[in-house]
């Protein structure tokens, strides 16, 4: 049986203004608790919504970066629900009118991209925070509510968990780039819910929905959407049904825990926000936010292939976040090989921190240090192999190569003279190699660079040890 | 015609509860007021696009200025219950 796996998603990120989306409160994450609340994000009766411009141009700008159509006119609407992280027994939200319709984004597949569409965008006020307290009571800590929020809902377009971290990669990096948000999972800014199910391909026979929460990093998104994967498959297998519910991921246990089954639709009760009217998005403002918005992944992409000549996938790699794409043009500034600086930046800089799970922000070195080391090279001050154990330092210390290659003694010996007695003597201890390569064996050779290599723990300039080797062979 | 069902569901949203009576009596002015307002119904408006605001001005936005907030004190000076600077409720089951 074949069967096709009918994913959606709903995302939560949280937009990077200075003042909350109705009040002038801070924005600015932690802080001690409720010292960034004001009469309007408390709730307080009489208090007015006043909307921050930047929230709506924030949106706009999320709307032209995936293809989105922007309203001209628009509207906040109240959606209704008690919970007490919402101060006012409601968010004030978009319902029927959201700020932008459609679009899409673009993710690459084995047989070419593939288009995953947006179904909207809407702006909206985020919620308080509550923990629980020693003796069974709820604290409440509403400094984020009234956070600005976007809420990016796609159509169930994706077919696999790989699929569906591909999207939020390209999301989280589109949103960076246009500089809205910093889309950071772990302190909650940017935040996914997801939606599956699996459908019998020759039956049409699907499973009910089940809605994912909880899910604080694209690898748990990635895994909750494997393990539910398999359970859907398992129930159609079994000819089971399931009931529409919502789950969380457990992250300990690895598996996913029903949370609550929902029970027909969840009914909000939205209706048109009183305390606002009509919001007018005038042509021109969209046009100026158009022109004014930062170089888009695709474009960066575009210009480095252009203006550094790298190939295709070097632009793709080096672009696909805004803190590489940047490293990498800084560092191009002391290096005089684009093509080599992009060697350096997809082998061994980003396999470090593939592996560390870190972030190209979080180095100790800075793309100068970078460039010098790449300098270094080029100038034949240090061997490429020298050059990767330098790099290694860097990352585990932070100091600069100079200093390293200085503190280390790893400068490399292109002295002419001084190598000339390290190959003398190589030679004497290996009259056999050289026996072979007159008779033919031209690896030979490579032993004997490798001898040198060898006695001067890597620091012999190759290209002068090989010419000074096969003059004295030949001298013999 | 609005059911008890239905009354006991939007009860149900507002985290109110009523006795038997009580939702019959809702049930049945319930009912009133929608036949009342069903008139509107009668009016044809194939065509005519959804009217969510009569009022003609359009909003203004403010600049993203970051004001003074309330010092934690100010914040809490209403609240019923406190603890550690948090607003303190009854335990939350949904």
């Amino acid at each position: 049986m074949a069967y096709k796996t009918i994913i959606g998603l709903e995302i939560h990120s949280e937009l990077m203004t200075n003042s909350k989306i109705f009040c002038n409160c801070t924005t600015e994450f932690g802080g001690d608790i409720n010292t960034h609340c004001c009469p309007v994000c408390l709730g307080l009766p009489g208090a007015l919504p006043v909307i921050n411009k930047k929230v709506v141009e924030y949106g706009i700008r999320a709307g032209i970066a995936f293809h989105s159509d922007i309203a001209r006119e628009t509207k906040m609407d109240r959606k209704n629900y008690f919970y007490p992280d919402l101060v006012k027994g409601y968010q004030i939200s978009q319902d029927n009118i959201p700020l932008c319709s459609g679009g899409f984004i673009e993710v690459e597949k084995e047989d070419g991209p593939k288009e995953i569409r947006i179904r909207r965008i809407h702006i909206e006020e985020d919620t308080g925070k509550s923990v629980h307290s020693e003796d069974g009571g709820s604290l409440l800590d509403y400094n984020r509510s009234g956070v600005p929020l976007i809420e990016i809902v796609t159509e169930p377009d994706m077919n696999s968990p790989e699929e569906v971290k591909e999207f939020l990669e390209k999301l989280k990096a589109t949103l960076e780039y246009i500089e809205v948000s910093d889309v950071k999972m772990e302190e909650g800014s940017l935040r996914c819910d997801v939606n599956i199910n699996v459908v019998e391909e020759e039956t049409g026979v699907k499973t009910s929905i089940t809605e994912l929460k909880n899910l604080n990093s694209f690898k748990a998104v990635v895994k909750a959407l494997e393990y539910e994967e398999k359970r859907h498959i398992e129930l159609l297998k079994e000819g089971k049904e399931n009931l529409k519910e919502t789950r969380r991921w457990d992250e300990v246990n690895n598996e996913t825990i029903v949370m609550r089954v929902k029970e027909g639709a969840a009914d909000y009760r939205y209706f048109p926000e009183p305390d606002l009217v009509k919001i007018e998005i005038e042509e021109e403002w969209i046009e100026s936010i158009r022109k004014n918005l930062p170089e888009l992944p695709h474009d960066k992409k575009e210009r480095f292939m252009k203006e550094y000549d790298i190939p295709e996938y070097d632009a793709g790699v080096l672009t696909q976040s805004k803190y590489l794409a940047a490293f990498y043009e800084e560092t191009v500034k002391y290096s005089d090989d684009p093509k080599q600086v992009s060697n350096w930046i997809m082998g061994d800089v980003l396999r470090r921190i593939n592996d560390e799970e870190i972030e190209i922000k979080d180095l100790k070195f800075t793309s100068k240090d970078l460039g010098e080391l790449l300098k270094l090279i080029e100038d034949g001050k240090i061997s490429n192999n020298i050059g990767k154990k330098v790099l290694r330092d860097m990352f585990d210390t932070g100091k600069s190569p100079s200093t390293i290659v200085k503190e280390k003694g790893l400068i490399q010996i292109s002295d002419e003279g001084a190598l000339k007695e390290i190959v003398e003597k190589v030679i004497k201890n290996n009259e056999q190699s050289i026996m072979d390569y007159k008779n033919g064996k031209n690896r030979a050779l490579g032993f004997l660079v490798g001898q040198v290599m060898k006695e001067t723990r890597g620091k012999a300039n190759p290209q002068l040890a090989n010419k000074l080797i096969l003059e004295i062979i030949d001298e013999k | 015609m609005i059911s008890k069902k239905e009354i006991e569901h939007i009860a149900n949203l507002s985290k109110l509860k009523f006795n038997k009576d009580e939702i019959e009596g809702f049930a049945e002015k319930f009912s009133e007021i929608i036949n009342y307002v069903e008139k509107l119904q009668e009016v044809d408006t194939k065509g005519v696009e959804t009217t969510y605001q009569v009022n003609p001005n359009t909003q203004f936005m403010r600049e993203d200025n970051v004001l003074e907030s309330f010092s934690n004190e100010e914040a809490l000076s209403n609240a019923p219950d406190k603890q550690y600077g948090y607003f303190k409720l009854p335990k939350i089951l949904d």
